[in-house]
């Protein structure tokens, strides 16, 4: 049965056919078609079962507002479930199956679910599965989780690649509609710089679904016309297949451009582009959408909205069925009678809700006026309908006009509400819109061809005029207006079974009533005790009904019942598009140290440091675990010389005659009396006393210094830096620059460092401990004139020294100073290596300076300035962080040697139980030394400084670890400082 | 969102890092006698505005000025941005 539908004319290339398969079946369609346009010609009518009765169901629209032809496209890790078959375009080999069912789509299993429906009506939920509590995670989730959901994900990565661009434009045009076309070539012709949008491939709207005339010709030829022209002007960007999903604060619109959806395979090419479109004007020309009318069984295959039936028959040259019937409640349901008689398509019959004379005259058709259609029959499909009066029609396809309502959505994206209309018994676009827009067109409630055309070409004179711009022609298209009389009319009284309105989550009038009756009146409770409007289609179809019959119920206006409110995104978008290439290891930059190149060379294991990756150690021949390389590297630093690359430290320069005074207030301890040609340890604070960063400042000059900031803050404190220095102190004579990338910085440390530089170091720069003693830092030139900055710092506790050049130069002087310590058996380290070291030195690090602790509890109280203001001074006082009952930083030794410490044991007394009333405090950091050639480790415990010499319990339920701990000095090692000042 | 840089023109708010209320420009005298509970309300008592609020951003992916962006939070509106260097002066401080 190849196109047994199809019908003459449409907007369909009929020379070539492309070939597609539905739930296996070959099936041929035209470029042109949609998925549902093609099964439609086909003769295919069931083709989804709905979601929670699992009824049989089929194609009910030709829009984006589908609720029920959802189907799976593609297949393997391309799967795409959920997808409406009415704006899947097709292509050559498409596969779809359809979903939501246990055996097949005909005889689907789950079926006995609409035998139970009468248990399963409204808040089933939470009436059925409350007892007993027990069963709540072991078998009802497990039994709902199984019979929930619609499509399958693959469970595979997606394996399209996302974009994400930025377009901006003076106008924005949202819907190539007749409003849109209209005010697309008035604002084009004028030199606007316009982007026009459409949902749809082939823009033109209801132009191309209609059989109206513009200007003297066929509605879609003269669109056809209107998108060339547009596409000839340099100014205008043409988007079809876009969805704006959203209005964003100042004038930002989000889109969704789909790319390669419609092609057999991406070939390379983003699937699907995520635009942000910033405009100075925007003119909403969404159109609006039919709904139709509740009556019994009005959910069959074959049962569809009036206007989708004309757009089969006019654009896609599809007849929806032999016998055709139309269900109205206005005077546009008439227009489908009479385009498909036109078309050769039998109307059998026209049921009018109106006591009015018949609009037109349709053949052959019987004519029922002030009739309802109360029920209907066919077990896969629509075959037949039961008039109210008990009249019974033979019909394959019923056409429901229920009216339409205005695309509002995009008004009410800043909180703006739409206000029903009488008139056209339809919300329309309240008053309060997004700044700079505009509504025009059938979004704005105006539902004839002639006053789209002309209110598309006022809203773009308007705009125009706020964009400063000549309006060019000002004269708009013309066309005929339509008849558009209509009544309200919702709900068939005298229905038979139950009559659907929400048909994607099987949400009935009943359930409506019973939400009624057990108190959930206001649309928001209607709407989540009902599920009304919370699938996918987000109850387009389905929603302004559900809302007249609830005001019917409560004896409340449609207005004063109101809506739920309208958020983005308008339809549904791929998480995989909001992620746009941020995936896996693009989801951040990778930053990278200039010598990472020469790390790598050396076979060094990386960690992430933030967006950077260091080098954690170097393992050598024969090591086995990474233990030995590092005990390796700390052993080979303390007995020789040992090379770290510390680049990743945050690097601040600050100039100006304010520079030492603008330190001292950043700092808890004093920087103005530091001596040009001095490094000085600093540490920070928070405003609210806490400590926060630590590093060394160096001053190279009267009025300039630089700082470095731990890895992790580096962005931070620069930021709270310029802060204090725009906002707090903006009298100071201070700048600030980030220097972190500029240079590149290796530690040079062990009783060999100075041997070591001095090779590097250019001969006119005298390092000797009497002319460079520890805390001194000098400009200097390394390698025969390259310039660097040296400083006397130790990290590790060896006579040390940090040396920075220029980034460039960063590999190079690795290499030299590898090169230079080879007669010293040199080693570079790594990471793990240098934690090692500063937890035997006893130095704080992230582990202690972890936004819980003190200055005081760190041991450094004594640091904190009370002559001076700095940040964080006044609060540091608090009495409660000034307790001498406080924790204090100490270190710990497992009484037998053999015993690991774990970072996070809590401290107890050895007869003390494990519970909160008698934590004594935490281990922080732990290592195993092999200078001490045991575990180590610091932590805190209260009043630790008095405790030297007692033994604790160390205990880890995490970590399964109980040991006893000696409370030591947390300066393992060289505790009088001797080494640093070799 | 949008922030029309006084320097820059308009900016999108993407390459800017919010910090909260402006009224952190008015640090309180360490040397006051009640410095503690100054610092306490300076740092942790916020006014809720509903409607017109003046904050602090920071263009950290742009040229590093703090900003003070007066928005009204009913509508997302900003009616007015300074450099908060401006308005700290303004204000009063200096050294």
């Amino acid at each position: 049965m190849s196109g047994a539908f199809r019908l003459d004319g449409g907007a369909i290339e009929r020379d070539r056919t492309l070939a597609f398969r539905f739930d296996g079946q070959r099936l041929t369609g035209h470029p042109g078609d949609t998925l549902a346009s093609a099964l439609l010609a086909n003769g295919v009518r069931l083709v989804a079962r709905s979601f929670k009765y699992h009824r049989p169901r089929g194609v009910f629209s030709a829009g984006s507002e589908e609720p029920n032809a959802l189907v799976e496209l593609r297949s393997g890790a391309n799967r795409e479930p959920n997808t409406r078959a009415t704006v899947a375009e097709l292509f050559d080999g498409l596969e779809a199956t359809s979903q939501n069912y246990l055996g097949s789509l005909r005889h689907d299993l789950l079926a006995v679910n609409d035998l139970l429906a009468p248990f399963l009506s409204a808040g089933f939920y939470y009436k059925t599965f409350m007892w007993p509590r027990s069963f709540w995670e072991r078998v009802y989730e497990p039994a709902i989780r199984a019979s929930a959901g619609l499509g399958r994900l693959s469970g595979e990565a997606d394996p399209d690649s996302y974009d994400k661009g930025f377009l901006h434009c003076d106008l924005l045009i949202v819907g190539a509609g007749p409003a849109g076309l209209a005010a697309a070539l008035e604002a084009g012709r004028s030199g606007a710089r316009i982007i026009l949008a459409d949902e749809d491939f082939l823009m033109g709207g209801r132009l191309n679904a209609e059989s109206h005339e513009v200007s003297g010709r066929p509605g879609a030829a003269w669109a056809a016309d209107a998108v060339r022209e547009l596409a000839s002007m340099d100014k205008v960007r043409l988007m079809p297949r876009t969805t704006v999903i959203g209005a964003y604060d100042h004038g930002v619109y989000g889109a969704l451009e789909r790319r390669t959806d419609h092609l057999a395979a991406a070939r390379g090419k983003p699937r699907q582009i995520l635009w942000r479109l910033y405009t100075k004007r925007a003119i909403l020309c969404a159109g609006a959408t039919e709904r139709p009318i509740a009556f019994g069984g009005n959910d069959r295959p074959g049962i569809m909205l009036a206007g989708a039936v004309r757009t089969y028959a006019n654009r896609f040259a599809v007849g929806t069925g032999r016998r055709i019937g139309v269900f109205t409640n206005n005077d546009d349901g008439w227009r489908t009678a009479g385009d498909l008689s036109a078309k050769g398509v039998p109307i059998a019959a026209v049921i009018d809700v109106r006591d009015v004379d018949p609009a037109t005259a349709v053949a052959d058709a019987r004519i029922r006026m002030n009739s309802r259609v109360a029920g209907t029959w066919g077990r896969h499909g629509l075959r037949g309908i039961t008039l109210a009066t008990g009249e019974r029609i033979e019909l394959d396809c019923l056409a429901v006009a229920g009216g339409w309502n205005p695309n509002v959505h995009l008004t009410c994206h800043h909180g703006g509400k739409p206000v029903w209309r009488d008139a056209i018994a339809s919300f329309v676009p309240g008053d309060r819109l997004p700044g700079g827009m505009s509504v025009a067109g059938a979004a704005a409630g105006g539902f004839t061809t002639a006053g789209a055309l002309a209110d598309g070409h006022r809203a773009a004179v308007a705009a125009l005029g706020e964009l400063g711009l000549a309006v060019a022609t000002g004269e708009p298209p013309v066309a005929s207006d339509e008849a558009t009389e209509a009544a309200p009319f919702w709900h068939v009284r005298e229905s038979r079974g139950r009559a659907w309105l929400d048909l994607q989550n099987d949400v009935t009038v009943k359930d409506v009533e019973q939400a009624h009756r057990e108190g959930f009146r206001s649309v928001e409770l209607l709407k989540r005790y009902t599920t009304l409007g919370m699938a996918t289609d987000q109850g387009r179809t389905a929603n302004v009904l559900a809302l007249a019959i609830m005001a019917g119920l409560t004896g409340r206006t449609i207005q004063e019942t109101g809506t739920t409110a309208f958020r983005a995104p308008y339809t549904p978008v791929p998480i995989a598009a909001f992620a746009g290439r941020s995936r896996g290891k693009d989801f951040r930059p990778t930053r990278l140290t200039p010598s990472h190149d020469w790390a790598e060379g050396r076979g060094a294991v990386f960690v992430d440091a933030g967006m950077w990756l260091r080098a954690q150690w170097f393992p050598q021949t024969g090591e086995t675990h990474w233990r030995q390389s590092v005990d390796r590297e700390v052993t080979g630093t303390r007995g020789s010389v040992g090379i770290c690359d510390v680049t990743t430290l945050g690097k601040i320069d600050i100039q100006g005659r304010d520079a030492a005074e603008f330190l001292n207030r950043i700092y808890a301890n004093g920087f103005a009396k530091l001596a040009v040609g001095k490094v000085r340890y600093g540490l920070m604070l928070r405003e609210d006393g806490i400590a926060y960063d630590d590093g060394t400042t160096a001053r190279l000059g009267e009025h300039h210094f630089v700082m470095t900031t731990t890895t992790a803050n580096a962005v931070l404190v620069f930021r709270n830096m310029e802060f204090a220095r725009q906002c707090l102190w903006p009298g100071l004579d201070v700048h600030l620059i980030s220097v972190t990338e500029q240079w590149a910085q290796y530690a040079v440390a062990g009783p060999n460092s100075r041997r070591l530089l001095a090779k590097v170091v250019d001969p006119e720069h005298d390092i000797s401990n009497e002319a460079f003693p520890f805390m001194a830092c000098a400009e200097v030139s390394v390698c025969g004139g390259t310039p660097a900055r040296l400083f006397r710092i130790s990290f590790s506790g060896e006579l040390a020294y940090e040396i920075a050049v220029a980034a460039r130069y960063g590999e190079a002087l690795m290499e030299a100073l590898m090169a230079a310590g080879e007669e010293f058996d040199a080693v570079a380290y790594g990471t793990e290596a240098l934690g090692v070291m500063r937890i035997e030195k006893g130095h704080a690090a992230g582990n202690e300076l972890n936004g819980q602790t003190t200055a005081r509890m760190l041991g450094l109280q004594r640091m904190v300035s009370k002559r001076k203001d700095c940040i964080g001074n006044v609060l540091s006082e608090r009495p409660e962080m000034n307790r001498d009952d406080g924790m204090e930083l100490v270190g710990f030794k497992p009484l037998s040697s053999g015993d690991e410490l774990t970072a996070g044991a809590h401290l107890l007394a050895l007869n003390a139980p494990a519970d909160t009333a008698s934590d004594e405090g935490w281990i922080s950091s732990v290592a195993y030394s092999p200078t001490l050639e045991t575990s180590i480790g610091l932590g805190f415990v209260r009043q630790g400084h008095t405790r030297i010499g007692e033994t604790l319990r160390a205990w880890d339920a995490l970590q399964r670890s109980d040991v006893r701990v000696e409370i030591v000095s947390p300066h393992f090692h060289d505790p009088d400082g001797k080494l640093l000042r070799a | 969102m949008i922030i029309d840089h006084p320097l820059l023109g308009p900016r999108d708010a993407a390459e800017f890092v919010y910090l909260g209320d402006a009224c952190l420009i008015d640090r309180p005298d360490p040397g006051d006698e009640n410095a503690a509970r100054l610092f306490h309300d300076y740092l942790h008592i916020r006014d809720n505005p509903a409607g017109e609020h003046r904050e602090l951003w920071f263009h950290e992916h742009g040229d590093r000025s703090w900003l003070v962006v007066t928005r009204n939070t009913l509508t997302h509106e900003i009616v007015r941005v300074e450099l908060a260097r401006d308005v700290a002066l303004a204000r009063g401080r200096d050294r």
